[in-house]
């Protein structure tokens, strides 16, 4: 049966397309397991230097918010930067959780480059970003008016993030 | 100047190698003898230049010469002499030049040695080594060209992973590649096989050496890397399953299945398609593995900085040689018509499933590497999972044991048919030497769990029954010494060759249970002058002192061991920072002997004086890799055998005298 | 590419963090019988910063956290369970180096014995059709005849 001797070509094709489709992923990027569930509960006071803290109740005044997790000590959050301002400007609440930074660090370092924040949460010891499921910075949640997770995206915003991810992810929310 | 003549020798390797791919292959089918003679010096030549160009590489290591990109950007004026040399292979593109190297010199090996190949045979296979040598040299020349240069040449290199300034690393990937490129030959033979459409015992001889080099190579590689990690990864682990680990285990578990078939070939003239299917499987394992380690689409700890770009390039590379052989395979395979004819139980039989287990094995590692980028592709990303050391254990494992099992008994079984029971019943005294192994090791162990135990008996019975198999041979006892030593001395070299691999097994897998069963690990806080036991040796911490390296900062600690009082021996193991990279190494400090290793490692201070400390006592744990050592050791006394030198059958003309007629 | 470029940098940032207010410093548990069950919890979850590494392997900050978190929720009284599955809650599957066994995994475990199974069987098709084929046809009654007329020709001679 000449089936049989086609039998590894067939099982390599199927490997190559595997391959190559895999190409074009990352895999590092891990999916929020969070995604649908609601926000963890948690209470953090502000970053130094400004007066509104963060916390879960926060997140379910029935508002859709952005949520940026950021440390002064992180490169590409300064990369990402001018675009959660922009975010902001555009009328959409973006609140932050600062990940294991100095105090005065981290407001040295809205002072100097701009705070786009609406509310802060120091997250000193960076216990909650875990309960987030927070494994790097910068990552970027949305969340909608009950307090649930829809949209994580994990890396700074580049235009084609905001456009393609953050943006649709707010309209669905309003919905 | 040295880029240059590097860069142009890669090019003219390139241009020889096409015509060394073309024209003998063209000239095999025409009968056109001219272009079959092409293939030697074509070979040789290829050598030659990929050997120029190599060379002039690592002059621009040895030199520091920034104005080469490669050197610039792996390489540091401080790093000791012996580290700049293995820093060429260190990098991607570097690591490429000596693949092509190896290719390049198992090609010209055939050129040069192989007179006892049938000329057009010979034109073919290395044909099909230079095809694959065109595809690697654009990829290297076109992508990761070693040689592109720098103007103006920085005044300093950006040194090294500290990680790979280790004499054990310096050696691992040339025998990596010496490995799982060698096996690109038997790659080759299998293709030139299948268009010749004929696989025959001389096949099977002729391919057996190049096959057989490649295995050894391999073999030491591996276990290189897996020394490389105990001694350095700083928690004692020695095999983490992970997907660059797995890529050179693969091809070493299709090629141990290839030299196991290959033998069934040879004998009988069986199982033909099969062998030429796993030699085209064995390499394709590798060339798998070349992808996995430069694409990016698995994360490793091992993975050089990776480029999607050009895994697209090796993979369409992949697809071309892959499917191309599997397609000559599906069309030309059906032809080949099997010989000799076998019971179930025989030689056949075990060696058949020998195959099978193996295969799996190899094939269940596959499954577990790829299976993340599998689900991932099919769930668009939504869907990861991570597949780690619980996964090939509680898999792998338990396919290969019924295989050890067997490697004992297989041995022993005569060719087409044999007696099953009668030979379990030749084995009743090798039973009993592992039970009584086995009460040994539960009288000094004391404890310890029954798989434990298990394994061990496992292990003995692979030992025993591999010199039990020998005295068989040799008639040992019962016949006169003297003859069992003449039988001895008559045997073929490939049959001790066998039989030392197999005890290299035993070893191997010794020291495999000994050392995950019977560990003992302590983990404490420490000050100095506080002592902990393990396994009956007392450890006294003396503290830590601050030191500089050649390109490090670290802190060192000093324990003092002893045994009923009696000192043993003091360990020093450290915590390096490295500043170029920005990079932090433990050291740990091992005191190995045959019996156990004393491991010891420092980890954070706690900030009131004390010290994090992990110590601990591992069985036996070495014997892992003298037994790799002893496997190698087998393959190297089988390569020695007489009957892989022997030449094609030339026609002799010489009076031969007349037969007399059988008498009526 | 850009991605992969980026996922890049944003974990060599990590790796350059200062440990400003880590979690706490690697103090194992006072009780020994609690502190194995953490270490074989560290044992089987992996490091999400590193590459292919378990927590119990890394030196990385977030492993460390984690190995902390693992020791907290023991002494809260979880099981082994229940503390593995709160960082996988928090993390996804991806975090657990042994896969578990649901839907998305059925290939995975049952592959390889499905695989073993298939191609024993296959092997034990192909040996049986080589052994029909080589059986030789029983005679026929032409050539029995001719069969016993040679025996008797070359007993007469």
């Amino acid at each position: 049966m000449v089936l049989r001797y086609l039998l590894p070509l067939g099982v390599f094709a199927a490997v190559a397309v595997a391959l190559g489709v895999s190409l074009t992923m990352d895999p590092r990027i891990i999916p929020s397991a969070l995604k649908g569930k609601p926000v963890p509960e948690f209470a953090l006071a502000a970053v130094q230097g400004r007066h509104l803290g963060l916390s879960s109740d926060n997140l379910r005044e029935s508002a859709v918010t952005v949520v940026n997790v950021f440390a002064s000590w992180c490169g590409p959050c300064r990369i990402e930067h001018p675009l959660i301002m922009k975010l902001r400007d555009s009328g959409i609440t973006v609140h932050g959780i600062n990940y294991k930074d100095r105090p005065e660090n981290a407001a040295e370092w809205l002072d100097n480059f701009g705070d786009p924040y609406l509310r802060t949460g120091a997250d000193l010891d960076g216990r909650v970003s875990i309960d987030w499921g927070v494994y790097g910075v910068p990552e970027t949640y949305v969340i909608d008016g009950h307090g649930l997770i829809i949209e994580k995206h994990v890396g700074p915003l580049m235009p084609d993030d905001i456009n393609e991810k953050i943006l649709p992810a707010i309209a669905r929310a309003k919905r | 100047m040295i880029g240059e003549i590097g860069h142009y020798a890669l090019i003219l390797a390139l241009m020889l190698a096409l015509v060394q791919g073309t024209l003998p292959l063209v000239g095999a089918v025409r009968g056109i003898g001219p272009w079959i003679a092409v293939a030697r010096p074509a070979a040789v030549g290829q050598f030659v230049f990929i050997a120029l160009a190599f060379t002039m590489l690592m002059a621009g290591y040895i030199v520091s010469d920034f104005s080469i990109e490669n050197v610039a950007l792996n390489s540091h004026t401080a790093k000791p002499l012996l580290y700049k040399i293995s820093g060429v292979w260190g990098n991607h593109e570097g690591s490429l030049v000596l693949w092509v190297l190896i290719l390049a010199i198992f090609g010209a090996a055939v050129a040069l040695f192989g007179a006892n190949l049938p000329p057009t045979l010979r034109a073919r296979v290395l044909a099909v080594q230079g095809l694959v040598g065109v595809g690697f040299l654009l990829f290297t020349i076109g992508t990761s060209n070693p040689f592109a240069r720098l103007d103006p040449a920085p005044a300093q290199g950006q040194g090294l992973n500290p990680l790979l300034q280790d004499p054990g690393l310096a050696f691992h990937p040339p025998f990596l590649y010496l490995g799982y490129v060698g096996f690109s030959m038997a790659f080759a033979f299998a293709i030139a096989a299948l268009i010749e459409g004929r696989v025959d015992p001389a096949w099977a001889r002729w391919v057996r050496p190049w096959t057989l080099a490649a295995w050894c190579s391999l073999t030491i590689g591996v276990a290189l890397g897996s020394w490389w990690a105990y001694y350095e990864l700083g928690w004692g682990g020695w095999w983490f399953w992970d997907p660059v680990e797995n890529a050179s285990f693969m091809p070493w578990l299709a090629g141990t299945a290839l030299l196991h078939s290959a033998t069934v070939v040879e004998k009988r003239d069986a199982l033909k398609s099969w062998t030429i299917l796993l030699a085209i499987l064995t390499f394709s394992l590798s060339l798998l593995g070349t992808f996995l380690v430069r694409s990016g689409v698995l994360t490793s700890v091992h993975a050089f900085a990776t480029d999607p770009e050009r895994g697209v390039f090796i993979l369409a590379f992949l697809i071309v040689v892959i499917g191309g052989s599997l397609v000559l395979y599906a069309w030309r395979a059906p032809s080949l018509k099997g010989g000799g004819l076998f019971a179930p139980i025989s030689r056949e039989g075990g060696l058949i499933l020998n195959n099978l287990l193996l295969t799996t094995a190899c094939a269940t590692v596959l499954l577990g590497t790829l299976y993340p980028l599998f689900l991932d592709v099919l769930s668009g990303g939504e869907a990861k999972v991570s597949v780690g050391p619980p996964y090939f254990n509680g898999t792998f494992v338990p396919i290969m044991l019924p295989l050890v099992l067997a490697a004992a008994i297989g041995p022993l079984l005569p060719w087409k048919r044999a007696d099953l029971l009668g030979t379990l019943g030749r084995l009743q005294f090798v039973f009993g030497a592992v039970l009584i192994c086995g009460l040994v090791a539960w009288y000094i162990a004391e404890d310890g769990p029954v798989l434990a135990f298990f394994g061990l008996a496992l292990a003995a019975w692979l030992f025993v029954g591999s010199l039990f198999e020998v005295s068989e041979r040799t008639k040992l006892g019962r016949v006169a010494l003297g003859e069992s030593w003449r039988r001895a001395r008559g045997q073929p070299r490939a049959t001790y060759g066998m039989t030392v691999a197999h005890i290299g097994l035993a070893c191997t897998i010794f020291g495999v249970v000994a050392s995950t069963s019977w560990e003992s690990e302590k983990l404490q806080v420490m000050r100095p002058g506080e002592t902990m036991t393990i396994a009956g040796y007392t450890l006294r911490f003396e503290g830590m002192r601050d030191l500089r390296g050649p390109n490090y900062d670290a802190v060192r600690g000093t324990f003092e061991v002893t045994r009923d009082g009696a000192p043993i021996a003091t360990l020093f193991p450290e915590v390096r920072t490295f500043t170029d990279p920005p990079m932090q190494t433990t050291e740990a400090a091992i005191r190995p002997t045959l019996t156990a290793d004393l491991y010891a490692a420092v980890g954070d201070p706690d900030g009131t004086g004390g010290w994090a400390t992990r110590i601990y006592h591992k069985p036996f744990v070495h014997w892992i890799w003298f037994g790799a050592v002893i496997m190698t050791f087998g393959g190297l006394i089988s390569l020695t055998d007489r009957r892989l030198r022997i030449g094609v059958p030339t026609r002799r003309r010489r009076a031969r005298p007349a037969l007399k007629p059988a008498a009526a | 590419m850009r991605r992969a470029l980026i996922a890049l940098v944003v974990l060599s940032a990590l790796s350059l963090a200062p440990p400003s207010f880590a979690l706490a410093v690697d103090e194992p548990l006072p009780d020994p019988v609690l502190e194995a069950r953490a270490r074989t919890i560290h044992k089987i979850l992996r490091c999400l910063v590193c590459q292919n590494q378990s927590i119990e392997d890394s030196n990385a900050d977030l492993a460390r956290d984690l190995r902390h978190i693992v020791r907290e929720r023991l002494l809260e009284g979880d099981s082994d369970a229940e503390a593995t599955q709160y960082v996988v809650d928090r993390y996804g599957d991806w975090v657990l180096l042994r896969p578990p066994f649901k839907a998305t995994t059925y290939a995975l475990w049952i592959g390889p014995f499905a695989l073993l199974a298939v191609a024993a069987a296959g092997i034990v098709v192909f040996l049986r059709r080589r052994l029909v084929i080589a059986a030789p046809k029983p005679l026929d009654e032409k050539e029995h005849e001719r069969l016993r007329r040679v025996l008797e020709e070359s007993e007469a001679r």
